[in-house]
């Protein structure tokens, strides 16, 4: 009994992290019918901008391990994972729905910091290959090269995937492929109720999931924004019409989702302190189950579904095989695709992917 | 139309400028040496360790003349510590540097995923440390110079039963690795043998970072100690959770643990836990301490037992070729074939007839976030 209520709480708090990833999936998915496949990669990236924080000579010199410095943590890996997911949206998506000039121009410069390094592997030759990038995109515009803005669901979903290799793969080239330990920041203790051991910092992040998960329904349900937000999934078309910039209400919902993104890559990072580029992948993957198993586009059913996908995988492994702990929720998956494709708190409507 | 065509033709000029490096080919005048490893990954100090240790082999000999006249160059590649990887890039080395031998992995996984490329090339591969027994069962051109998996699992079986007088141990094994399945099964039998109990046998995956629930099984059987022949990276995060689920027995493990990020991940979780090694560098031999004390003005770090068998390795290695008197494959093979009480850093090698090292192994402690030393086991 006593293993079977420690076995409780461990799938517990391996759900909570699930359940941070799939809010902001959910959300994204809720106002834009977009899988957001690069929603891992900012996990990701939030993870990584932590460590560095955590890491700086500012943070170590002004800083030591306590709550405060959580939330310091905390909030700067959230900024700075609204500001890619802002970016992303800028410039992946949105020259998929409407023109957007300067489209080329940074992709290009992408592409010429990566030849400007393949040829110098010095700053300034990155900085020569940037900048040459970015002229090349420039006048390729000029002539009239342009993305062809024809909005279809299926092309915005493959550029998101295509973001997602980017991310993963420039991540390993940036941040080093090694995977790096995350330094404790917050203090620890552990509790011991009736023969349970209770990790202080497991309970942080359910307890952080729970207030993120509230906010959300909050800033959707209850403010102007978040009616502007509804009324872009309602009808992007009608919205505009109405005088809401829509341009700006989906560079938002990205924003909040990617901050939601950031903020799980650093509670998952205390209670698994190893991080890495490839770190988001099945993470990823598995909130985006539980995100589906709990009716995609609902807050409070992703949360569900991240509980029940850790719970599911803990027993799996601590009552079956550990082989079976990634199968088990792709079979949970593979169920609730085919007993009620909506999800469990999902609404009875069809869509299209 | 014509302003596409240009656009397309001044791209594949830029590919054909990119991609249109020269062949990497031997001169006349040296001798190549393949080298791969994991430099990056989840065991990436294994590869950079060995790599370190390889160089400072290399150097010594090309500072004393090179072999049979010619300079010595190590070409290393990495493998991301993928085994699919370290086949692609061991068939890279040999068909297109033309490399006369290899050097790698520390792995079994990966040394076994690429010793079929070099055996069927007629090329010989010295793995520095790859435990696992089946490596050299692979083929006459692959040779280890560090004792096998049956020794090392029978020392920590003895070592727990026998010095620490355990009888409960669970053992919970990476079941996607090579090395951890044939340490685990080696340590069970012989724990048994010795008269121990098995209380618990869990398993997890490489890449994994939950272990809770394999833990709060463990847990419930009460054992005394833990065997865990994993590598560090894993077994840091286990220590870890181990602690946090109330576990205050201490860990055992193999040489997979040896890695100078083994303590900062695991942190005082570990403090108590014991592993098996190919040596220590708190041994007073002259050889172990020069090559410690060169290894630290070098690289500003202590070797791990990965940079001393890499050191040895790539020492065997030249030795062979000085005395097959030839850079041809199967003459170094035979040469190879033939090392009988080769003293390097890591105790004296001598190879048996199946392409083995026979030496003994030493018993770590970390102590204070250091390791010490605890005893020698000999075969």
């Amino acid at each position: 009994m006593e293993t079977f209520l420690q076995q409780l709480v461990n799938g517990i708090s391996q759900g909570s992290a699930y359940a941070l990833i799939a809010l902001g999936y959910t959300m994204v998915y809720g106002v834009l019918k977009l899988i957001n496949f690069a929603h891992s990669d900012v996990y990701m990236f939030g993870a990584f901008m932590g460590f560095y924080i955590a890491n700086s000579s500012w943070f170590q010199a002004t800083m030591g391990t306590s709550v405060l410095s959580g939330v310091v943590v905390l909030l700067g890996a959230m900024v700075l994972a609204s500001m890619l997911g802002i970016l992303i949206e800028r410039f992946a998506y949105r020259p998929g729905r409407s023109p957007s000039p300067g489209t080329l121009a940074f992709w290009f410069g992408i592409l010429g910091a990566g030849f400007g390094y393949l040829l110098g592997k010095t700053p300034g030759a990155v900085a020569a290959g940037v900048l040459a990038g970015i002229v090349v995109g420039v006048i390729l515009e000029k002539w009239g090269v342009r993305p062809r803005a024809q909005s279809s669901s299926l092309k915005i979903l493959i550029i998101a995937i295509g973001v997602s290799f980017f991310l993963e793969n420039s991540g390993q080239q940036v941040f080093g492929a090694d995977p790096k330990f995350f330094p404790q920041i917050i203090p620890t203790k552990v509790l011991n109720v009736a023969g349970l051991s209770l990790d202080s910092q497991k309970l942080t992040v359910l307890g952080v999931a729970i207030v993120l998960m509230v906010l959300l329904n909050v800033i959707v349900n209850y403010t102007k924004t978040g009616k502007a937000m509804r009324a872009v999934s309602f009808n992007l078309d009608a919205a505009r019409l109405m005088g809401i910039n829509t341009d700006r209400i989906i560079a938002f919902t990205f924003g909040l989702g990617s901050a939601l993104a950031g903020a799980g890559g650093i509670l998952v990072s205390l209670m698994y302190p190893k991080i890495d580029p490839l770190m988001g992948i099945l993470p990823g993957l598995k909130a985006f189950v539980a995100a589906v198993l709990g009716g995609i586009g609902n807050i409070t059913g992703a949360m569900f579904g991240g509980l029940i996908i850790g719970l599911a995988e803990v027993m799996a492994v601590g009552y079956g095989q550990s082989t079976y702990r990634d199968a088990i929720a792709f079979v949970i998956l593979v169920l609730i695709l085919l007993i009620k494709p909506t999800g469990i708190m999902g609404k009875g409507m069809v869509e299209k992917v | 139309m014509k302003r596409r065509s240009w656009i397309q033709a001044s791209f594949l000029l830029c590919t054909t400028v990119l991609t249109s490096c020269s062949r990497d080919q031997g001169q006349g005048d040296e001798i190549l040496i393949g080298e791969y490893g994991s430099l990056t990954g989840t065991t990436a100090t294994f590869g950079i360790s060995t790599m370190n240790g390889i160089e400072m082999a290399l150097d010594e000999v090309n500072q004393s003349g090179g072999l049979l006249g010619k300079t010595v160059r190590v070409i290393v590649e990495d493998d991301q510590g993928r085994p699919e990887e370290a086949q692609t890039v061991v068939t890279k080395l040999i068909t297109r540097n033309r490399v006369v031998a290899l050097l790698g992995e520390v792995a079994s996984s990966r040394t076994l995923a690429a010793a079929p490329v070099a055996q069927q090339m007629g090329i010989p591969m010295v793995s520095p440390s790859s435990t696992n027994p089946a490596v050299t069962e692979v083929g006459d051109f692959i040779f280890r110079v560090c004792f096998i998996d049956p020794f090392q699992g029978l020392v920590m079986a003895k070592f727990a039963a026998q010095s620490l007088q355990l009888t409960d141990v669970a053992v919970l094994r990476d079941i996607k690795n090579d090395y951890s399945v044939g340490l685990a099964d080696v340590f069970v039998e012989n724990f048994r043998a010795l008269g121990g109990t098995i209380v618990a046998d869990e398993g997890y995956s490489e890449g994994d970072t939950d272990f809770s629930a394999q833990l709060t099984s463990i847990r419930a059987r009460r054992p005394q100690a833990i065997f865990v022949p994993g590598y560090y990276t894993e077994v840091g995060l286990i220590a870890r959770q181990a602690k946090s689920l109330g576990i205050e027995v201490p860990l055992l493990g193999g040489d997979g643990w040896d890695s100078p990020s083994l303590i900062e991940i695991g942190g005082a979780a570990l403090e108590g836990s014991y592993f098996s090694n190919h040596y220590s560098v708190d041994d007073p031999s002259p050889a172990i301490q020069k090559f410690v004390g060169d290894y630290r003005a070098r690289y500003g770090a202590t070797p791990d037992a990965l940079a001393g068998l890499g050191y040895d390795a790539a020492q065997i290695l030249f030795d062979a070729i000085r005395r097959a008197g030839s850079a041809d494959p199967t003459a170094i093979r035979d040469a190879l074939a033939q090392t009988k009480d080769f003293a390097g850093v890591t105790g004296v090698t001598t190879l048996d007839e199946n392409r083995n090292a026979v030496k003994p192994a030493v018993v770590l402690q970390v102590n204070d976030g250091k390791l010490a030393y605890v005893e020698t086991i000999n075969p």
